[in-house]
């Protein structure tokens, strides 16, 4: 059965969610935004220059790989990682990047800022800003940039200045209050590439557009490997970018389970997690409206998890209305529960995944023993763990 | 009539500009704020601009962040900055008092009950930054049936149409951020504002408040002259960060620069 989907709304709006929640001034930015986006978004020139880019310079398409000796261990699903880690600069966030930035230079913008969490993001704003000549500015929170002091570095190299900000809980949420600060300030010469499907309008749906090749590419090579749609997908949400990316062009498929992994940090229960979606309420941040993690006066709370890009308040609207509609099945995954997913892929497939990815490989190891050997899972492999080294070193007590 | 617009009719009659604080309740203790607001308005101030503390104030420079972040650090929040209201109004029935702040705490408070709160509390204007008319109209609203005004800012990218949009969705008065940036920047520059002013009073009839970047008296004249009132706020919460071991002295420093902004602005 197929029904359609066409959210958001012309005003940004997933039922309740998403929308326009910013100060005065950024409503001109955003319109221009929007406006220059949609006329982008139908002009054959632009989209042969995006795929060329795609093609050319991040590697795309990413391969579908069949994980058979994990799906055999594990005895039930066939599982297939969509293997986002392969891409240039090693994460999905290359995706995005790669289209706003080329809206930016249509538009006229010289200068680019970003926020970014484990620097994924950064790392591939700052790549696309060094390609094109555009000054590049990434803001990070300081306690960020202590624990993910390698891509702190790729961005320096790559011409960025990286801002370490100071303010508030010192990671994603206060990288993005400061980002929005700078371009309140700038908004004449700066484009902002937010790097995941939150923020005001047009933000969260055009991210969620420039994601949606990694779903649009698997749902063909599944079909060409299995000849069926897949049975679930899996995917990591923090603010929820390689999820949707990997959701979107399922949606109409009713057939296909979703599952989004939030990071339950030391547990759900203990009030140390990241998790919005499973233990939050709905509220505003950062330009829209959608679940949040805050106290009963409207407080945001700080978050943990293990991996920095999962470490943030919110999530993208588009997900509280899947969440809501109950579309899609989001689920949480501990620290604890996410090395054994780290450890698992590294040491069964050779393949070393990113900590947020980790979370999706450990809920996947719950997921597959449930399913039939005929049946297929999906996992977004959004990025690889080299940029983790540091950090897992660290916990087994070695010095790199 | 409001309030709002009673106060601005008479200093518009009186040939005066409105001189408007910003503070943020509970900043730094939460008992320093009310007998503060009293002091204040013997200075000479029109209306106070309450900040409700937030976690995360988007469109605020550091100095504003750093008074949230001492506010929050003693439990302060929108339902006890209302507190501090009703603590005010107790021995104070004339002064305007407009909440500045972010939805957020509205939010999880619930729209009603905050109306309903904000009438109890005598609250008379409401200002969300994050919250442009295009969103705000349901919470809207819910005030004016309150006898609330809602308060919308303007800013200098601001069109026309969005100047009308303004003036019909708000009331009491507009907000003009002077500048393009965060509270406390350092980059005003009155030949813009006054250029823009003529732009917005062709469009709309509501009293103007100037504010962002507004630092000491000569600035503040030249500012309100454009307008009809100036909003200074980062400039007096730097006395309280300056003085956090002595608090009288940040008091009395704050109410000497009002003092002489009220001076000023009267000369």
């Amino acid at each position: 059965m197929t029904e359609k989907y066409n959210m958001p709304d012309e005003r940004g709006h997933f039922g309740p969610y998403g929308g326009i929640f910013v100060a005065e001034t950024l409503m001109p930015p955003i319109q221009e935004l929007n406006e220059a986006y949609q006329r982008y978004l139908a002009d054959p020139v632009f989209i042969a220059e995006l795929d060329a880019d795609l093609k050319y310079y991040v590697g795309r398409p990413s391969p579908l790989y069949h994980a058979e000796r994990w799906s055999r261990e594990l005895g039930g699903a066939q599982i297939y990682l969509k293997r986002e880690d392969l891409n240039h600069t090693g994460s999905h966030k290359i995706n995005n990047t790669v289209g706003q930035a080329l809206l930016a230079k249509r538009m006229g913008k010289t200068r680019i800022i970003a926020e970014t969490g484990a620097g994924q993001h950064g790392v591939a704003t700052a790549t696309i800003a060094a390609r094109l000549g555009l000054e590049c500015v990434v803001y990070m929170g300081a306690v960020d940039v202590a624990r993910q002091s390698l891509n702190v570095y790729r961005m320096k190299l790559l011409g960025a200045t990286v801002v370490a900000v100071e303010s508030g809980s010192k990671t994603l949420k206060d990288a993005l209050n400061e980002a929005l600060r700078d371009w309140v300030t700038n908004v004449d010469n700066t484009f902002y590439i937010i790097g995941t499907v939150a923020g005001p309008h047009p933000y969260p749906a055009m991210v969620r557009d420039f994601q949606s090749i990694i779903g649009r590419e698997a749902k063909e090579q599944c079909l060409e490997a299995t000849g069926r749609l897949p049975d679930a997908l899996v995917a990591c949400v923090g603010g929820g970018s390689n999820a949707i990316g990997l959701f979107y062009p399922f949606i109409e498929d009713k057939s296909v389970k979703m599952y989004g992994v939030e990071a339950a940090g030391d547990g759900v229960s203990t009030g140390r997690h990241s998790a919005p979606l499973c233990a939050g309420r709905p509220g505003v941040l950062h330009g829209n409206r959608t679940y949040l993690m805050c106290d009963d006066d409207g407080e945001i709370i700080e978050t943990h998890s293990i991996s920095a890009g999962l470490d943030y308040p919110g999530v993208g609207p588009e997900h509280a209305w899947l969440k809501d509609t109950g579309r899609a099945n989001y689920v949480n995954i501990t620290d604890t529960e996410a090395l054994e997913g780290f450890y698992a892929l590294t040491r069964m497939e050779g393949i070393i995944p990113a900590l947020e990815s980790s979370h999706a490989m450990a809920y996947t190891m719950k997921l597959a023993p449930t399913m039939r050997k005929d049946e297929t899972i999906i996992i977004n492999l959004s990025g690889r763990g080299d940029k983790d080294m540091q950090t897992m070193a660290k916990r087994e007590g070695i010095e790199l | 009539m409001s309030r709002l617009a009673a106060r601005f009719e008479a200093l518009a009659k009186a040939g005066r500009k409105a001189l408007i604080p910003f503070v943020t309740a509970g900043d730094p203790r939460p008992d320093f704020t009310v007998p503060l607001m009293h002091e204040m308005v013997k200075a000479g101030v029109d209306v106070i601009e309450l900040g409700v503390p937030f976690s995360d104030p988007m469109a605020d420079g550091p100095v504003i962040q750093r008074a949230s972040e001492r506010a929050l650090a003693h439990k302060m929040s929108l339902r006890r900055t209302l507190e501090t209201a009703i603590e005010f109004r107790k021995t104070d029935q004339d002064t305007p008092i407009v909440l500045m702040g972010y939805l957020n705490p509205i939010e999880a408070m619930g729209y009603e009950a905050f109306a309903n709160a904000a009438q109890r509390a005598d609250i008379d204007g409401v200002l969300t930054v994050d919250l442009p008319p295009e969103e705000g109209l349901e919470c809207s609203a819910l005030l004016k049936a309150r006898g609330i005004d809602p308060i919308f800012l303007l800013a200098p990218n601001s069109t026309d149409e969005r100047v009308k949009k303004m003036d019909a969705a708000g009331s009491g008065y507009i907000y003009y951020v002077s500048l393009k940036g965060v509270t406390g920047a350092g980059h005003l520059n009155t030949a813009d504002v006054e250029h823009k002013l003529q732009q917005i009073r062709a469009n709309t009839n509501l009293p103007i408040a100037i504010g962002f970047g507004v630092k000491d008296a000569v600035t503040a004249k030249t500012i309100a002259n454009i307008g009809d009132g100036v909003v200074i706020g980062s400039a007096l919460i730097n006395k309280i960060e300056d003085n956090l071991d002595d608090l009288d002295l940040a008091k009395q420093e704050i109410i000497t620069l009002l003092a002489s902004i009220r001076q000023a602005l009267n000369s």
